[in-house]
């Protein structure tokens, strides 16, 4: 457990981060650890999204926001003059609260990362298309639908899809902000398995503000309240044995 | 207590208002059709297409006419297209937003300048150049292409505009989040989805070109002609009403209404093409808007297509 802390994935220093003049992260300090589920909860408005939109970068296109203190990936500052961006958002890939494939063929929206990072071409990004399809439970009931535009799919196929979109550039990282928020509760049910499969390979940070999906899914919770991250640690002990008053409030339900 | 008007009459002098601009359409088209169809019908539709155009020996046929239409109105497309989707793009997802509320009042500006003027520019400026430059008598096609080509821009720019901003930011974060660059973002994914807009600004465009009339007399040449190159002079449709409406008579008369039936039908056809592009109608309906917006092009060929 301890060699395993040694090394996190991603570790947050002293982030402040305003829009403008109003401050949305005060002072976020957290370590994300390799191959685990980490939620982040949170009523809403309190800076959840923020703070994820902080590890790849999203708040750069958000005219008039300010980030101060660093975040590092594996050791190294994201927020260095000299990170490469696009790079960056490559290894930390990116699920959306409400399903956003692009008006292109479900084939398309798979291969659109491969492509534009020259990752395979012909047979090759046939072959990861497949796998990507794969990994979401996705191919065996779309492998004759490819050509379909994507828009067509249901919400759950839909979501899924970008999660697939995502897992074809070989990502370290997924950053995924209320993933089910759109989907109805069979459908969350199997993407919430889904991550369950995926954390093998993936570090998996997820928003929500469902406080059962952050025990059902995650291994560790951190809880924000506007714009403070009150306390983070094993999911466990966040849900029965909060060492915050605030933290205690919220997940008994007096709150949120 | 002060008087108010009744909500009703306020309604019903508005709708008569508008509907009086549809009987104005309808007038203009009765009349367009009244004035050239029986032509048509007596010279028949082969002959009138036919390329002799010699109004003194009773020979009405505008193929020359509808080659020099065809001719700047292709060229206005390929000069003003490029230039035109490059600005939108630009405007609507490159440009700061202090580039932009200089960018966006000077396209609109370009929108307003009379057409008149667009010619003077030309002939002052333009004709020389390509005499210079490039050879032949300077009125030409070339010319009233290039002139044409900026003329359209204001159409071109501001409905891909409109399609462009159309476009969910959600696909654009989409894409970004994936590690493209904006560049790769714009070019694979926000063109891509503005497509059909894009495509109206087109023909919408090409409906400007083809109604323009001023600026073309200006600095095509009118020769009644078979252009062999782009620096030869060629006469338009529009422009050949316009030249020979203020003398003619008789059956000569009504071959230049017959012409404008020609550009009716083309514009509408255009119209009714850029409107299914953008979806924007019940296949119903499509006639109708498609007359009006027709009817608004011919009484005032610099109308601005309505916003989205
Ligand atoms: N683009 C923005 N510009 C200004 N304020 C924003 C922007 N995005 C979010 N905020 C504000 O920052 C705070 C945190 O927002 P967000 O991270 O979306 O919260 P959450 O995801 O926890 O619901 C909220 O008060 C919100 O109003
Ligand atoms: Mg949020």
């Amino acid at each position: 457990m301890s060699a395993n802390r040694a090394v996190p994935k991603l570790c947050v220093q002293g982030l402040d981060l305003y829009y403008g003049d109003f401050q949305a992260l005060i002072n976020v300090s957290l370590e994300i650890t390799e191959r685990r589920i980490t939620a982040l909860i949170g009523p809403s408005g309190c800076g959840k999204s923020t703070l994820l939109r902080t590890f790849n970068r999203m708040n750069d296109l958000i005219v008039g926001c300010k980030v101060v203190g660093d975040v590092e990936l594996d050791g190294r500052s994201i927020y260095a003059p000299n990170r490469n961006v696009d790079d960056l958002r490559k290894r930390i890939g990116m699920v959306f609260q409400r399903p956003n494939p692009f008006p292109l063929s479900v084939y398309e929206n798979v291969a659109y990362g491969a492509r534009i990072h020259g990752l395979a071409a012909g047979a090759a990004l046939d072959a990861i298309v497949e796998q990507s399809l794969a990994a979401v439970d996705l191919w065996s009931g779309l492998k004759d639908r490819l050509d379909d535009n994507a828009l067509t799919l249901s919400g759950e196929q839909q979501q899924r899809l970008c999660i697939a979109r995502v897992l074809a550039v070989e990502p370290d990282v997924l950053l995924m902000d209320e993933p089910c928020s759109a989907l109805d509760p069979v459908a969350t049910m199997r993407v919430e398995e889904l991550m369950q499969e995926l954390v093998d390979r993936y570090t998996i940070v997820i928003v929500t503000h469902n406080m059962q999906q952050a025990a059902r899914v995650s291994q560790d919770t951190g809880f924000m309240l506007l714009g403070e991250l009150v306390e983070i640690g094993p999911t466990n002990q966040v849900f029965t044995s909060p060492r915050d008053q605030r933290t205690e409030d919220y997940v008994s339900g007096r709150f949120g | 207590m002060r008087f108010r008007l009744p909500e009703k009459v306020v309604e019903r002098s508005l709708l008569l208002v508008a509907m009086s601009s549809v009987a104005i359409l309808l007038l203009i088209t009765v009349f367009i059709f009244r004035e050239g169809g029986p032509l048509l019908v007596q010279v028949g539709l082969g002959n009138f297409f036919s390329g002799a155009w010699d109004p003194q020996h009773d020979q009405y046929g505008i193929a020359l006419m509808v080659v020099g239409s065809f001719a700047v109105t292709s060229g206005a497309l390929l000069i003003g297209v490029p230039f035109g989707i490059a600005c939108a793009i630009v405007l609507a997802e490159m440009a700061p937003p202090r580039a932009r509320s200089i960018l966006k009042p000077a396209i609109e500006v370009l929108a307003g300048i009379p057409s008149v003027v667009y010619g003077f520019m030309g002939i002052v400026v333009l004709l020389p150049m390509i005499r210079t430059h490039i050879g032949g008598p300077g009125a030409s096609a070339l010319a009233g292409s290039i002139i044409l080509g900026i003329m359209v821009l204001p159409t071109v720019i501001g409905i891909s505009v409109d399609a462009l901003q159309a476009v969910p930011r959600s696909y654009r974060e989409a894409s970004l989040a994936l590690g493209a660059t904006q560049w790769q973002t714009i070019r694979r994914v926000v063109l891509p989805a503005a497509r059909s807009g894009i495509v109206a600004a087109v023909i919408l465009g090409m409906g400007r070109a083809v109604g323009e009339t001023m600026a073309v007399i200006m600095v095509a040449g009118n020769s009644v002609q078979m252009p062999h190159s782009p620096l030869d002079s060629v006469r338009t449709l529009t422009a050949n009403i316009a030249l020979e409406m203020g003398y003619a008579a008789g059956d000569h008369r009504a071959a230049l209404f017959a012409t404008g039936i020609v550009l009716f039908v083309i514009i509408m056809i255009l119209n009714t093409l850029a409107n299914l592009a953008r979806g924007r109608l019940k296949k119903r309906s499509v006639v109708v808007v498609t007359l009006a917006a027709t009817a608004a092009d011919l009484v005032k060929p610099r109308a601005k297509p309505e916003e989205q």
